[in-house]
């Protein structure tokens, strides 16, 4: 397990290091940093000593290694735009948005997965229908439209919440449903599919013919069983949010870290982009890692492989 | 990404949702303003933002003021000046005036600020509004001389501009950073807190001098950043905003039939226009024919584009310049009437019966650019439309690789005209005219000390550029400002919100 472990490790350092540079270079190749830095006010001459001031006019593989080594030691810079050290910028953001992909996904796991387990016990009744549409409508309706749609009616019409912010849960409520809704579709699908799978199976009608109660079917055997796709498909989309809640963190003025990441590539702010991929794809990596943990823990087969 | 998602779309909802009556903070005393972009740092020298601006204006003081109004100049920290040679300036300074931490202002503060400031290594963002600066020097505790580096006329307008003064002791200390995130100035409103790029919260300054700005009325300013438009028009309804602006043109009218908004357009010192390569630097391209460039200029309907588009205040401009800076000198200007004919015949005349096509850069208002695109295409030129970030069009711009870009330029609300159409034709790196004899008016023109000949030269050098049409000036932009209305304002004409002259009604 150590081994495995390890393994894991390395492969995820090398990932993000492959990540970190080609990230790097396509960053490089979008446009002079020294002119996003200098604005649209600056002349020419404003431009070059900028240049000079932060050493953009030396060779891309001399800043990448610089950069490197700094972060090797935990040194991620200074933001170019903000020129306050990019480690205590990101910090602040993350919570906001860490507590908005777990509240999601929450959302999303706590409505699909039942959805998608009482679509499976009756396919083609009203409920399969229902969840049909809300997945459909779900998957069709652009974010930002349905953010809106929400603050019109809850924050406008009826005023019971307020319409963007971060200052207190009340501001978390709008932007957990949609950033949830978006990812629901896909969880509650593959749980009703696994589910019809699963219930057809030989071992569900042994269980109910030594005369389990269905309940204990149901969860114990079934869901099991088919929830371990689903692990998987949600440490994606948890990683997803984190990193990809952009629309929804700027409609609802959340300034979280997917919110910065957007706005830093476009002002070519270097350590703040290079700093956030870096923490993103750890994301990915710490989440697909602990969907494999949770599996192998749901399935006993998965250990020994 | 950000507002054309919609357009319009949410405003028709809100119009419907909405209920109607204000709810002002009015009884807190507190102005809630929305800003769009993330600011930078609020210290003023390194930012080049309009939100930067604005805080600055509310914080800090600079040592001369110019009325919005009346383009008059007035002492602020200063109560006079006076040209010592070509080259220094002398001020008296005002006394008694203490900064919001309790220190006492004096010449120190200004020896300090300017001498910063005017030292390329410590990397002020716009180099050109400092950077005319030598040094300064204390005479005595209320007076000191500012050395120029050389002759530069438009001084007062700078110091009255992007230059404010700065606490010696305490910047020292905590530097642009610490600044930025506990900005102590003399201003007529003093920092609470500041969120970085998200929230900044200001309270009046009670023991404000006796300012040209007058003394501030509210009490509290809020401001938080809301980047997408329609969120901001939603907090103005559900009475969490109390003002806006920079709204766009459609959602405006809209919001100007509702009967709890006051709605007001002012016009803005930036100007639209179309920049071609005239001396070649992209190669050897259609618009380096004078023909081909003045058909460019009659192809288009700046007038329609004003109507259909811009709306509000905007016009239509004929110089490289805002007509309203000191030597933009509209008559001397060669102007295009829209003349789609004339412009085919000068295309045939130039070898270009069939017309031709040519890469077509813009980096902002891509619905501007396109109406633009179309009318170029009915005589025509076909265009090969390129939308960039602002830095990359920026960069390919300095190495000469555009033949054709719609561009703007907002001269950093500086009334002169030194600061457009000398940033674009004295030969740098993003001019593609390269006319000597425009550089020799130019030079003549920033230099004199002399008023006359200042107007004389930009006059000429006005003439020159649009005879030679390197560029095709369009229009002026316009912001819209939408506030409720318990909130009393006059916008000006430079885009600066200013708290002092805001009251509840």
């Amino acid at each position: 397990m150590l081994t495995f472990t390890l393994k894991r490790l390395g492969l995820a350092v090398l990932v993000a290091l492959t990540v970190s540079f080609i990230s790097f270079t396509l960053l490089f190749l979008a446009g002079d940093p020294a002119a996003a830095l200098a604005g649209e006010t600056a002349s020419g001459e404003d431009i070059e000593a900028i240049s000079k001031l932060y050493g953009f006019d030396r060779p891309m593989l001399v800043q990448y290694g610089d950069w490197l080594f700094s972060a090797l030691r935990g040194d991620f810079g200074e933001s170019y735009y903000f020129r306050l050290p990019v480690s205590s910028l990101i910090f602040d953001r993350l919570g906001v948005t860490m507590t908005l992909g777990v509240c999601g996904i929450s959302f999303a796991l706590l409505t699909a997965v039942p959805l998608g387990v009482a679509a499976a016990i009756r396919p083609n009744s009203i409920i399969d229908r229902v969840a049909l549409f809300l997945s459909v409508a779900g998957q069709a309706m652009p974010s930002f439209w349905f953010g809106l749609i929400l603050i019109v009616l809850f924050a406008i019409k009826l005023g019971w919440l307020p319409p963007s912010g971060a200052s207190g849960p009340m501001h978390f409520i709008m932007p957990t449903i949609v950033l949830g809704y978006y990812a629901m579709p896909a969880i509650m699908r593959l749980t009703r599919a696994g589910m019809l799978d699963v219930l057809s199976s030989d071992y569900i009608r042994t269980a109910r013919a030594k005369g389990a109660p269905e309940g204990r079917v149901l969860f114990r055997h079934a869901l099991r069983n088919a929830i371990i796709p689903v692990v998987s498909l949600a440490a994606v989309q948890m990683g997803f949010m984190l990193g990809g809640s952009i629309v929804v963190e700027s409609i609802f003025a959340l300034h979280g870290a997917g919110y910065l990441a957007w706005e830093s590539i476009a002002r070519n702010d270097l350590p703040t982009v290079q700093a956030l991929i870096l923490v993103f794809s750890m994301f990915y990596i710490v989440f697909t890692f602990l969907a494999d943990v949770l599996n192998a823990w749901l399935d006993p087969r998965m250990r020994s492989s | 990404m950000k507002t054309s998602w919609l357009k319009s779309g949410i405003a028709s909802i809100a119009l419907v949702a909405a209920t109607g009556g204000a709810w002002a903070e009015k009884a807190n005393d507190t102005l809630r303003v929305a800003f769009t972009k993330e600011l930078e740092n609020v210290d003023s020298f390194f930012n080049s933002s309009r939100e930067g601006v604005v805080l600055q204006r509310a914080i800090w003081d600079g040592l001369i003021y110019r009325d919005p109004a009346t383009n008059e100049y007035k002492g602020n920290l200063a109560t006079s000046w006076e040209w010592i040679d070509d080259t220094t300036l002398e001020l008296k300074l005002r006394e008694g005036v203490t900064f919001h931490n309790g220190a006492p202002f004096s010449a120190d503060d200004v020896v300090y600020t300017v001498n910063f400031v005017s030292k390329e290594e410590n990397g002020v963002k716009t180099q050109r509004n400092v950077n005319w600066m030598e040094s300064a020097e204390k005479v005595d505790d209320y007076t000191v001389r500012i050395h120029l580096k050389e002759k530069f006329p438009a001084a007062i307008e700078f110091l009255s501009g992007p230059v404010s003064m700065y606490p010696a002791e305490y910047y020292a200390e905590v530097g642009p950073s610490g600044m930025g995130l506990e900005p102590v100035g003399t201003g007529p409103y003093k920092v609470v807190s500041v969120v970085p790029g998200q929230h900044f919260v200001l309270e009046k300054n009670e023991n404000y001098h006796d300012s040209p700005k007058g003394q501030p009325e509210i009490t509290n300013v809020d401001i938080r950043t809301i980047p997408d438009v329609n969120t901001q028009m939603a907090e103005l309804f559900s009475g969490s905003l109390d003002l806006i602006w920079q709204v766009p043109a459609d959602q405006a009218e809209k919001l100007a039939t509702m009967d709890q908004f006051t709605v007001k357009n002012e016009s803005t010192m930036r100007v639209g226009y179309l920049n071609m390569d005239a001396a070649g630097r992209s190669g050897d391209t259609p618009v380096t024919d004078l023909r081909v460039r003045r058909a460019i200029n009659h192809a288009i309907n700046r007038e329609e584009l004003v109507n259909a588009l811009l709306k509000g205040k905007s016009r239509v401009v004929s110089t490289p310049c805002f007509p309203s800076q000191f030597g933009c000198v509209e008559e001397a200007a060669k102007s295009y009437d829209y003349d789609p004919e004339k412009a085919k015949a000068l295309l045939a005349e130039a070898g270009y019966p069939d017309g031709f096509t040519i890469e077509f850069y813009a980096y902002r208002n891509r619905e501007y650019a396109e109406a633009i695109m179309s009318y170029l295409n009915a005589v025509g030129i076909d265009t090969d439309f390129k939308f960039l970030q602002y830095s990359a069009l920026r960069e390919q711009n300095m190495k000469g690789e555009v033949p054709l870009a719609f561009l703007t330029w907002g001269s950093f609300s500086i009334n002169d005209a030194s600061a457009m159409v000398s940033q674009f034709f004295k030969h740098g790196s993003l001019d593609d005219a390269r006319d000597d004899q425009v550089l020799e008016y130019l030079n003549t023109a920033d230099s004199s000390t002399d008023p006359e000949t200042r107007i004389e030269h930009y006059a000429k050098a006005i003439e020159r550029i649009t005879e030679q049409a390197y560029w095709a000036p369009m229009f002026s932009y316009n912001t819209n400002y939408v506030f409720t209305n318990e909130v009393e304002y006059t916008p000006t004409a430079d885009e600066v919100l200013r708290f002092t002259t805001m009251s509840w009604n």
